[in-house]
């Protein structure tokens, strides 16, 4: 039964990126509709576009699960490149998105002591402060003019893509010498492999290059209205020298305070349509809990390849779009 | 798992950091699904009717508010008793938890004299709620 609905996934997941691969001109024909005077002309029930919304958020987010990638990271760029709605509610809707996914993780992470409230809590205040000034220049940038975000987003994501396919996690990072902040901060603490018993001792160094690069991850992040759990991994594992556990729960959970403080700002900007907003939300979530349950059974491998190249033709679209190239159209 | 050392901040903190998001953010999301369905099912009568909404999605969020006369800020509490600007507060619910359960590490981080870590907590509150608050880069349209 269940590697029947896996199939059924498999395939649903193949028709989505066949649907993104092979229909540019497709994509192109509803934003030129959508930047068109005519636009309001729509001819579909209202409930046309959030009904698909509905469905399409429902395969992200199985898709994302299966792929191990956040949900945001994926909407942005799809929702904006495949649905008439303007990039400023998109990546309010995106946001809201992110947020509620880390919220509803969150409370099992902290209560099974998986993330790390010491090493979440300094960084969380830089991402948040700076992901403040990324949402106020995304959207000042987008009404100075749409294709610089769109561009930037193009860039980003590709970029993301790149990271992706290239990036190795480590387990158990080595680090042999606490550094002054880390220690000053008490950033350390015991892991115990629940599937081994073994406990580690872990503690983290370059922490100060980290924190640096937290600003980056906090303004692109409320820039662009992508959850951050893309860069935040590869900085606390990576970088820091967190367990592969702990950084991924602990980037779960700055997420929820990251993604808090930029969304505060598109909805008080007026950037967040409940029409949009809510099936997305709605849509990732039931998404996600199948997701998980199908995680045992499918080639996730696959997926995680296929969902690549969907972000970078994602990526490459945007950029495509926001500088005019119009090499895809 | 992993165990804190030399943390002030200990597990029933913690624990009750999760516990209340946890209640915080699924009756934001109950919600959110109660008042999305009182808007779909066009109970409450819209600030902004649907239509309008399909129709003008497609512009920037300076022409949007402008087309569909729609409030910023917190002005968004004065409509609450519409069909659209009800789903506000299951989405407002969700962003203002973090904050309430940063307020709840002041005490534990105060008691156990963590000033680095109580002072990270104020921050933090202070970023949030200045998010929050309306004041950046309000008065847009």
């Amino acid at each position: 039964m269940l590697k029947n609905v896996t199939r059924l996934f498999t395939m649903l997941s193949l028709w989505v990126s066949a649907v993104v691969f092979a229909s540019p001109l497709g994509a192109f024909a509803t934003e030129a509709a959508a930047a068109s005077p005519t636009a309001s002309a729509d001819a579909h029930v209202w409930w046309f576009w959030p009904l698909v919304l509905l469905v399409f958020c429902f395969v992200l987010g199985v898709i994302a699960v299966l792929a191990g990638v956040g949900g945001g990271v994926l909407y942005v760029p799809l929702v904006s490149g495949f649905f008439p709605f303007h990039i400023d509610f998109v990546r309010g809707a995106g946001l809201m998105v992110a947020l509620a996914g880390a919220l509803a993780a969150g409370p099992g992470l902290l209560k099974r002591n998986l993330a790390s409230l010491r090493l979440a809590l300094p960084m969380a205040l830089i991402a948040s402060a700076c992901a403040v000034v990324g949402a106020m220049l995304g959207l000042y940038l987008s009404k100075l003019d749409p294709r610089y975000v769109q561009t930037a987003l193009g860039a980003t994501i590709m970029g993301i893509s790149i990271l992706l396919l290239c990036s190795k996690n480590s387990e158990y990072p080595v680090v042999t010498k606490q550094d002054a902040i880390s220690h000053a901060l008490g950033i350390e603490g015991l892991y115990q492999d629940q599937a081994t018993g073994k406990e580690f001792e872990w503690k983290t160094h370059r922490t100060f290059t980290g924190l640096l690069l937290f600003v980056v991850i906090g303004i692109m992040a409320g820039m662009f209205g992508l959850g951050a759990g893309w860069a935040n991994i590869p900085v606390l594992n990576l970088l820091m020298g967190a367990p592969l556990k702990v950084s991924v729960a602990t980037s779960k959970f700055l997420l929820s305070i990251t993604d808090t403080s930029a969304a505060w700002v598109y909805m008080n900007q007026g950037a967040v349509i409940p029409l949009i907003a809510i099936p997305s939300i709605i849509g990732l979530m039931l998404g996600s809990l199948v997701g998980v349950r199908l995680l045992a059974v499918a080639k996730a491998s696959f997926i995680r390849y296929m969902v690549i190249g969907v972000l970078f033709f994602a990526g490459f679209k945007a950029l495509d779009k926001g500088l005019g190239l119009g090499i895809l159209g | 798992m992993t165990k804190q050392k030399n943390v002030c901040v200990t597990p029933p903190e913690q624990m009750r950091y999760a516990i209340i998001l946890e209640r915080g953010a699924y009756l934001g999301i109950l919600i959110m699904l109660i008042t999305y369905a009182i808007y779909a099912f066009g109970i409450l009568t819209p600030h902004v009717p649907i239509e309008v909404v399909t129709h003008s999605w497609h512009l920037g969020v300076h022409d949007y508010l402008e087309a569909t006369n729609s409030p910023t800020g917190w002005d968004w509490v004065a409509l609450v008793g519409t069909g659209d600007f009800i789903n506000f507060i299951g989405l407002a619910l969700l962003a203002v938890m973090t904050i309430i359960c940063y307020a709840t590490l002041i005490l534990p981080y105060y008691r156990c004299g963590d000033y680095i870590y109580l002072s990270i907590v104020i921050a933090e509150i202070a970023v949030l709620t200045l998010a929050a608050s309306g004041i950046l880069g309000s008065g847009g349209h």
